[in-house]
């Protein structure tokens, strides 16, 4: 049964009615169950939990604690090019902006990857539009055993491939990956993407799954704050992590929260996501899955950052360029949004060690995947 | 403390603990000091192993302590061997506390893996400690191979449940040859206590210290449940009984038999 099954049995009102009609009596017994269902998420993620966030933040940190220790995975993402063919009306990389678009050839990322090398990052994000013509299957895995010697752990988050062409990712060393369904709802995910290969809502849906089946060891997924309905968005993003997680056992699902931020094109949030919600988030898929990763990146501030830290926040980026060359100061293109938490990883270490958590820069070991790694 | 001995070498220390989920790599030391373990496991995918100057491998006294890599994140056979490979290459002894765990939920060993991986790496040279689930059966077969211990779990990683599997790990105990070590679940001096006077030979601590509010306190507090339940077991603890038992009433009268 795929994703799309399931998505199927949850028409998008009806789980708006049903989370909006949770009362502070469901959020209790939600609290108070051992192992809460997706039922019990309905009410954490409900506005009757609004006034537990402290009991759901307690409950958040202490499940983290177990589950991951006091500790903190560091990541950076590495921008290898912002050409694109879609039409996102949210994304600065849209094909329509007039943008400095910039593809870094083969030497110019391994500049990039020895420049984060050197500030100790061993798990890499390596991103890119979706153009056809500036970057393909091929080029992308070709830039990946460029990189590798470097790091000991590569996830990609690119345009969508089908299953053949992530088994070509995981012969190249890629063990993770991250795809963002933006929207869970299909009526406005057509308003947002206007043209290109993205415009196929089903095609994108089915992504996460598409990488779990070519063995892929990590799964990112999550809806970009600011476009549907909160609690929707959480909702369907809690059901998609846990199905990844019943259906590919091996595999370690992670969600992020990213929250629109400004970029070139100007969008404006169409739905207004508050730190409360964020955190209220955060706990409630905590408290679902005790075990899945949970991202946060430099797109929110410095200060609401450090606050999360003890909120069940597993994986942390730092010192981000979201564009491509970014960090090694070559000819850079325009970067995809601005980020808000531009402090150095060492100062966010250094932050993190003074929330008492260690700042962990390497958690995995290339040769899980590689025979002959160097 | 009587001395614990695997693979013909000796340890004055009971007590095995891990590296992972501390706080700090001083929280990680001071734990480890006040531990008086003799034994410290490191997972291979936390540490530069090519690295000397790795902050984890730099840090550990190797004159004092076991270095004991594990392959913490292996999802087969092939996996936790390249690790262990690479270990020994990297100048670590052949030791290797063999973790497959394709589950990274409850990280529950796989034993057909664990035991495929268990004979290539024992014909390959290394002493084999394996992490098991507390299957009695499996524990004998990983003797018969040449394992230098077994590791049944006593609850799941990180659950901090304590002897969960309790009648299964006195199955092994009363069948095994090897050093039984358990590992996982304990997160009470008590359950420390209880393995040691059941018979267990060691136990691996590692979440309830590192995530403690105060790990070298608490590693101080396993170190003498360790201990305490350890000599219990020397001094022989007395059976507990269902019904108090004042004399024998029934066959009370055979005593004045001739």
């Amino acid at each position: 049964m795929s994703f799309l099954d399931e998505f199927k049995k949850h028409d998008h009102g009806e789980v708006l009615d049903r989370i909006m009609s949770r009362t502070a009596q469901d959020v209790e017994r939600a609290l108070q169950a051992e192992r809460p269902g997706i039922e019990d998420f309905e009410a954490l993620i409900s506005p009757a939990a609004e006034g537990y966030l402290e009991r759901m933040a307690e409950r958040s940190h202490r499940t983290t604690l177990q589950r991951f220790g006091n500790n903190i995975q560091m990541y950076v993402p590495l921008y290898i090019s912002n050409e694109c063919t879609n039409g996102c009306v949210y994304c600065g990389f849209n094909a329509e902006n007039p943008v400095h678009r910039k593809t870094l050839s083969l030497d110019e990322i391994e500049q990039e990857a020895l420049a984060l090398h050197r500030q100790e990052f061993r798990h890499v994000l390596v991103l890119t539009g979706e153009a056809p013509n500036a970057v393909r299957n091929e080029e992308l895995a070709a830039a990946i055993r460029k990189i590798r010697p470097l790091f000991s752990s590569i996830s990609i988050e690119v345009y969508p491939m089908d299953v053949d062409g992530y088994r070509s990712m995981v012969e190249a060393g890629v063990d993770g990956l991250t795809i963002y369904q933006e929207t869970y709802d299909p009526e406005l995910y057509k308003k947002l993407h206007l043209f290109g290969k993205k415009r196929d809502f089903l095609w994108r849906l089915g992504t996460p799954e598409r990488g779990g089946e070519a063995g892929l060891r990590s799964i990112g997924i999550g809806a970009l704050l600011g476009l549907g309905n909160f609690h929707v968005e959480t909702f369907f993003t809690g059901l998609h992590a846990l199905y990844l997680a019943h259906r590919f056992w091996r595999t370690r699902v992670s969600v992020s929260f990213p929250r629109i931020r400004p970029a070139e094109g100007g969008f404006a949030p169409l739905y207004e996501v508050t730190d409360k919600q964020m955190v209220q988030g955060i706990c409630a898929m905590r408290i679902l899955l005790p075990d899945c990763g949970l991202t946060l990146s430099t797109r929110e501030s410095a200060r609401f950052r450090d606050n999360l830290i003890p909120l069940g926040v597993t994986q942390m980026s730092a010192g981000s360029s979201t564009a491509p060359g970014g960090y090694s100061h070559q000819d850079e293109g325009t970067g995809q949004f601005n980020i808000d938490d531009d402090r150095s990883p060492e100062e966010i270490s250094r932050v993190i060690r003074s929330k008492g958590y260690e700042a962990v820069w390497k958690d995995w070991d290339a040769a899980f995947l590689r025979a002959n790694v160097s | 403390m009587d001395e614990l001995v695997i693979a013909g070498r000796k340890f004055r220390s009971r007590l095995l603990i891990g590296t992972g989920k501390f706080s700090s790599n001083q929280a990680m030391l001071e734990a480890m000091e006040a531990s008086g373990s003799d034994i410290v496991t490191v997972a291979l995918r936390r540490v530069d192993i090519d690295n000397p100057e790795d902050y984890m491998l730099k840090h550990i006294d190797r004159h004092r302590y076991l270095l004991l890599p594990n392959t913490s994140g292996a999802r087969d056979c092939e996996e936790a061997v390249r690790l262990a490979r690479l270990a020994r290459a990297a100048g670590c002894e052949p030791w290797i506390k063999l973790e497959v765990t394709p589950d990274p939920y409850y990280l529950l060993p796989d034993p057909i893996e664990t035991y495929k991986a268990a004979q290539i790496l024992v014909k390959d040279g290394f002493t084999v400690l394996p992490y098991i689930n507390a299957d009695p059966i499996l524990a004998k077969h990983l003797q018969e191979i040449g394992c230098a211990t077994v590791m049944p779990l006593g609850a799941p990683i990180g659950t901090n449940k304590g002897v969960r599997t309790r009648d299964n790990i006195a199955i092994i105990i009363e069948q095994a040859h090897v050093p039984v070590v358990v590992d996982a679940g304990l997160g009470a001096p008590s359950h420390a206590a209880e393995a040691m006077e059941m018979g267990a030979d060691a136990v691996l601590v590692n979440t309830a210290l590192a995530v403690s509010p105060n790990p070298g306190m608490m590693a101080a507090a396993f170190k003498k449940g360790v201990e305490a339940g350890r000599e219990a077991f020397l001094a022989g603890l007395g059976k507990p009984r269902k019904f108090a038992e004042a004399s024998s009433p029934l066959t009370g009268f055979l005593r004045d038999e001739k």
